[in-house]
């Protein structure tokens, strides 16, 4: 079994698993999106491991150099691994906040980004930030009003 | 020079504590430091005055070729002259302005000091990006000064639009700087003068560039909206910056550019026409104004245009003439500004309207006014008549542009005579105004400014002796400053401009509707209202187009991005790899098509936890293909780590809804499909490219001698981890401890650090059971009667320690053998996390009676020490060494250091596994617990609360 890593059996299940993992990671529903992640980590661990050779086990001692598998991608693998434990860990605390909080652990368009667009159809400006601030809402400024108005006063100079 | 620079900073550091003790008092030490650059000036006199320049540079940057490059030729020597000498006699002015205890004060007085320094860095600066600095440095301090009312909402907005305005045409500059400095490759505009110039339309866009930071800096159209906004300063700020110093600043570069720029492509069309139109422009509008502040704001403006088109000229008799305006302008405008401050200190008002008969009651005021101004309009003797004559000489070869300087003139002779009469004249229907006396170091300074003019113009042929050199920068100068050339057509024009703008003051009265309709058909503030407006609405527009919230629509996108320009790039040129075998054991295709088909039935499950185990199932699968590769390590790992995530996904799944929630959308099922199809293709697709793709042979070829030889041990794979590639893994364990801090912040609500929970100390269960019967874990008594396995507790109990010590043996093995500190952390954990499942969350805190946090911190320590501590020994992070020790009764044995990293790693996984079981178990159980309902709960708590 010293080959060259890739076989068409791996490849093909690298491809269905990111494929499913992708798929479910569009969902809307957290638990979705986090079993999404796992399976796409499974899909890429494998995918990094085909980078090296297969053979035996790469422990020095058991078997010769040259049949050992590939290590390099062994140890990488071996990290994404816990990584991906963590970050499981990680979104199944974010889909139960979510639970917590709304009762569902379902992703909701961003708010702000609604809020936007609804501004944006009715051509509108947020808060006016600066253009709050404009001159005319000020009765400390120093041209307090525009000048046709006091013309129309008779305050003429 | 850097000498003064730091005087200025130490100054500006000290000023706060100074204004502390002696509050408005503390201006007149910290006058000392801007007075400092004006003898300084003063005393380099003669080192400039034959056309020499004083250079001092210190290396600051090198691999930008940045230098403090400092340099004083005649220009900068008059702009030091100014800067210094106003600055100090604008602080002086301050002393009494102020109030004592005047809010701010403090920092207006370090911010004032500051922004001379940054002021006089500009006008000395060598190396155009040296300018640069000082130039963004001085918008800075200006906006700070504007805004020195941050309680008024128009000081706020005039400050924030002078920022903007000329931080945008800084930045311009500084792109016209670099396309020049690129060129001639080098940023001291005295060698760079010299170096030849770039052609064409990067010429062009250079010299545009450059003259955006000037004309903004300077308020010169379609700049010139800020300037009149930023009036709400207080006065000694708008005298000094928007008189002698900042808006001076791009009317100097022009200067200081000219030399070699004047003559390059758009310069000379864009100074003239912006500078003409900014002149008529504002002097038409200070016609109007009835503050006397904007009406000397506005005076500025047109001035500030007349300087543009006279420095911008580039020619000898203009160059000699845009000096001694610039000179005559900052004496007289500044002297004015004062002059209003004191009336509105003394009068209360500044408001031509209800002042009236302040000539006769404030006569040295009057006097003081009455001269600066007649500076302004240009009358003999003094500088401004000298200055004018000059300018209308220079330009007695263009008769377009100096019938435009000569309607510019009448403007200014006409709102100077506006000034005088509104600030001092008699008003019959207005009351009279009853001044407060001004203090003498109020009047002192405008005073001195105002007789520095008369003096300079009695003084004209020696003072434009000084002044030569640098307008023989542009060739032979055949004029001289004085105040009597004989009758030439400049004289002429003079008083024909006098004659006209007296009359046009003389007929305010019929022409006041005309000045009210004509005017500039935007207004600077609505000007720039305008544009920020749009500028929002733009941002919305992109954001609101660009940004729908989505996140299944962003994460789509960016897929798509992968399948179609790397998926493209694979088929267009991708080496593909021959001769794949199918399989290399026939197990493969029986645990591949298992995997394959769990995974599909995943994507369509409906229950959350048939979903879970699916996956599991994949996961599982994967363990088996890592085996089968002859990965031993990486199988026992994703093993432990299955089984640890199936235990975790149990936890929180006991709280969530048993089914998915039904999606309406049935339309986007199909896309999202295509779209996994198609990721799913194009990654087996890269999978055999990359498998192709390699040309080398691997590094890690080398691997199994360098384990033996340097990381004493005979599993590759667990060497590479805590010694080869030992740095990956401390990045990946920090990441761990971040994680660990992650999920319990989302899931307490309280701190975790608090007191651990303990066990009910008299549980009233087993006491009434009766003493007799065996506990086998002592927190199971705490769990509901039907929650209870009985055989599940001692066989806990039976195992646990059991499992600790094969974890500590991995833990130590997995240096020869596989296992090692993530193994051996794992399988401790899954002790844990048996021990939680079958006595609950007192039980979890009897087996682990230490906080996550300080697992998770000391395996940190570990590790991160174990990587100083041979930095220390050895002079390498992480560098493994082998001790050979020797104990009774075991014999010679090694320790590899590494070893210590391996205890760390062990130590966060398990301290991430407890922190995890903590926030998802214990703490979620807390939650169902205080929500009362008990059935999904884990552990029952009879009495609900804790004793």
């Amino acid at each position: 079994m010293n080959g060259s890593g890739a076989t068409l059996v791996l490849v093909v299940l690298v491809g269905v698993l990111a494929g499913t993992g992708v798929t479910l990671l569009l969902e809307r529903s957290l638990t979705r999106i986090l079993l999404g992640v796992v399976l796409l980590g499974n899909g890429v661990n494998l995918l990094i491991l085909l980078g090296g050779r297969s053979g035996d086990a790469p422990v020095v001692g058991t078997a010769p150099v040259d049949r050992m598998s590939d290590a390099l991608p062994q140890a990488m693998v071996l990290t994404a691994i816990v990584i991906t434990f963590g970050l499981t860990a990680f979104l199944l605390a974010v889909a139960y906040r979510s639970w917590y909080l709304t009762g569902n652990d379902e992703v909701q368009d961003d708010l702000e980004d609604r809020q936007v667009a609804e501004l944006a159809a009715r051509n509108e400006l947020p808060a006016r930030d600066l253009g709050g601030e404009g001159p005319d809402g000020d009765p400390e400024q120093v041209d307090p009003e525009p000048h046709l108005r006091r013309q129309h006063r008779g305050e003429t100079p | 020079m850097l000498v003064l620079l730091i005087l200025h900073l130490v100054a500006a550091l000290v000023a706060p504590l100074l204004v502390r003790w002696w509050g408005p008092r503390a201006c007149y030490p910290l006058a000392l430091a801007p007075a400092a650059a004006f003898g300084w000036a003063v005393a380099r006199t003669p080192a400039v005055r034959d056309g020499g320049a004083v250079v001092e540079a210190y290396p600051w940057v090198p691999q930008l070729r940045l230098e403090l490059a400092l340099r004083l030729t005649t220009l900068s020597w008059l702009m030091t002259l100014l800067v210094g000498g106003v600055g100090a006699l604008v602080l002086v002015y301050c002393a009494r302005y102020f109030a004592a205890g005047s809010a701010g004060l403090a920092r207006f007085a370090a911010v004032l000091v500051a922004f001379a320094g940054a002021m006089l860095g500009l006008v000395l600066a060598d190396d155009l990006l040296l300018l640069y600095v000082f130039w963004e440095l001085t918008t800075i301090f200006s906006y700070l000064l504007i805004g020195h009312s941050t309680t008024r909402r128009a000081s706020r907005w005039a400050a924030a639009q002078a920022l903007t305005v000329t931080t945008f045409g800084g930045l311009a500059m500084l792109v016209g700087f670099l396309m020049l400095g690129r060129h001639t490759g080098g940023y001291h505009w005295s060698e760079l003068a010299g170096g030849g110039l770039p052609a064409g339309g990067y010429l062009v866009t250079a010299v545009l560039l450059v003259l955006a930071g000037a004309l903004a800096k300077s308020a010169v159209l379609p700049f010139s909206g800020w300037l009149p906004q930023a009036m709400c300063a207080p006065t000694p700020v708008s005298a000094y910056l928007h008189a002698a110093a900042m808006v001076k600043a791009g009317v100097y570069l022009l200067g200081l550019l000219a030399p070699v720029l004047a003559t390059a492509g758009p310069w000379r069309p864009v100074t003239v026409t912006a500078g003409l139109l900014t002149m008529l422009a504002g002097g038409w509008a200070a016609l109007r104004q009835c503050d006397l502040k904007l009406l000397l704001a506005y005076g500025t403006v047109s001035q500030l245009g007349l300087l543009t088109v006279v420095l911008g000229a580039g020619t000898p008799k203009a160059a000699l003439a845009g000096t001694a305006m610039l000179f005559a302008h900052a004496l007289f405008k500044a002297a004015l500004f004062l002059v209003v401050g004191a009336i509105d200190h003394s009068a209360g008002t500044r408001d031509l309207r209800e002042l009236s008969g302040l000539g006769r009651r404030a006569p040295l005021l009057a006097a003081v006014g009455t001269l600066a101004a007649a500076s302004m309009a240009g009358l003999p003797p003094l500088v401004g008549f000298v200055a004018k004559e000059a300018v209308l000489a220079a330009f007695t070869d263009q008769p377009v542009v100096l019938a435009g300087l000569v309607a510019g003139t009448v403007l200014t002779v006409a709102y100077t005579a506006r000034f005088v009469w509104g600030a001092f004249g008699t008003r019959p229907h207005a009351e009279r105004t009853e001044p407060q006396p001004v203090p003498a170091a109020m009047l002192g300074p405008p005073a001195l400014l105002a007789v520095a003019g008369l003096a300079a113009g009695v003084l004209a042929g020696p003072a434009g002796a000084l002044l030569r050199p640098y307008a023989e920068l542009f060739g032979p100068v055949p004029e001289h400053l004085a105040l009597w050339h004989g009758p030439t057509l400049a004289l002429g024009l003079s008083v024909l401009a006098l004659a006209c703008g007296v009359a046009l003051f003389a007929l305010r009265g019929p022409l006041a509707p005309v000045l009210a309709r004509v005017r500039a058909p935007v207004g600077g503030a609505q000007g720039y209202e305008w544009l920020t407006h749009r500028f929002d609405r733009l941002a919305i527009e992109v954001t609101s187009a660009t940004q729908r919230g989505s996140l299944p629509l962003y994460l789509g996108t960016i897929l798509l991005v992968l399948v179609v320009v790397p998926g493209g790039a694979m088929l267009a040129a991708g080496p593909w790899r021959q001769g794949v075998p199918l399989w290399d054991t026939p197990l493969q295709p029986v645990v591949g098509v298992v995997s394959a088909v769990a995974a599909l039935l995943a994507v369509g499950a409906r229950r959350r936890l048939t979903a879970m185990l699916l996956v599991g199932v994949t996961g599982y699968g994967t363990a088996m293909m890592f085996v089968l590769h002859g990965a031993p390590d990486l199988a026992l790992t994703q093993f432990l780590v299955e089984t640890a995530t199936i235990a975790v996904f149990v936890l929180v799944l006991r709280r969530l809804p048993e089914r998915f929630s039904a999606r309406p959308l049935r339309r986007s099922r199909w896309a999202r499909r295509a779209v996994g199809a198609a990721v799913g293709v194009v990654l087996a697709g890269l999978c055999l490219v990359a498998v192709g793709a390699r040309t080398a042979p691997s590094v890690s070829r080398a691997f199994p001698d360098l384990a033996v030889s340097e990381g004493h041990g005979r599993n590759v794979v667990n060497v590479t981890l805590v010694d080869i590639r030992a740095w990956d893994t401390m990045g990946e364990i920090s990441v761990l401890v971040v994680t660990a801090t992650g999920v319990a912040s989302l899931i307490f609500q309280r701190s975790r650090t608090g007191p651990r929970p303990r066990r009910p100390r008299r549980p009233e269960r087993p006491a009434q059971r009766g003493p007799q019967r065996p506990v086998w874990l002592r927190g199971g008594p705490t769990l509901a009667e039907r929650r209870r396995s009985i055989v599940f507790e001692v066989v806990t109990r039976l195992l646990f320690h059991t499992i600790v010590l094969f974890s500590l043996f991995l833990l130590f093995s997995g240096h020869n053998a596989p296992g090692g500190g993530f193994a051996g952390g794992l399988v401790a954990s899954l002790a844990l996390a048996v021990r939680y499942l079958a006595g609950g969350r007192y039980e979890l805190a009897e087996a682990a009676p230490v906080g996550a946090g300080t697992v998770l911190g000391a395996g940190l320590a570990v590790s991160v020490g174990t990587g100083a501590f041979a930095l220390l020994a050895s002079g390498s992070v992480l560098q493994s060494a082998k001790l050979d020790l020797w104990l009774p009764g075991v014999g010679d044995f090694y320790v590899v250091t590494s070893l210590f990293f391996d205890i760390g790693v062990y130590l966060i996984v398990v301290g991430l596994v407890l922190d995890i079981l903590r926030s998802l178990g214990a703490e979620v159980d807390r939650h169902i617990e205080a929500a009362g309902k008990t059935e999904r709960g884990l552990i029952v708590d009879p009495q609900g609360r804790r004793p």
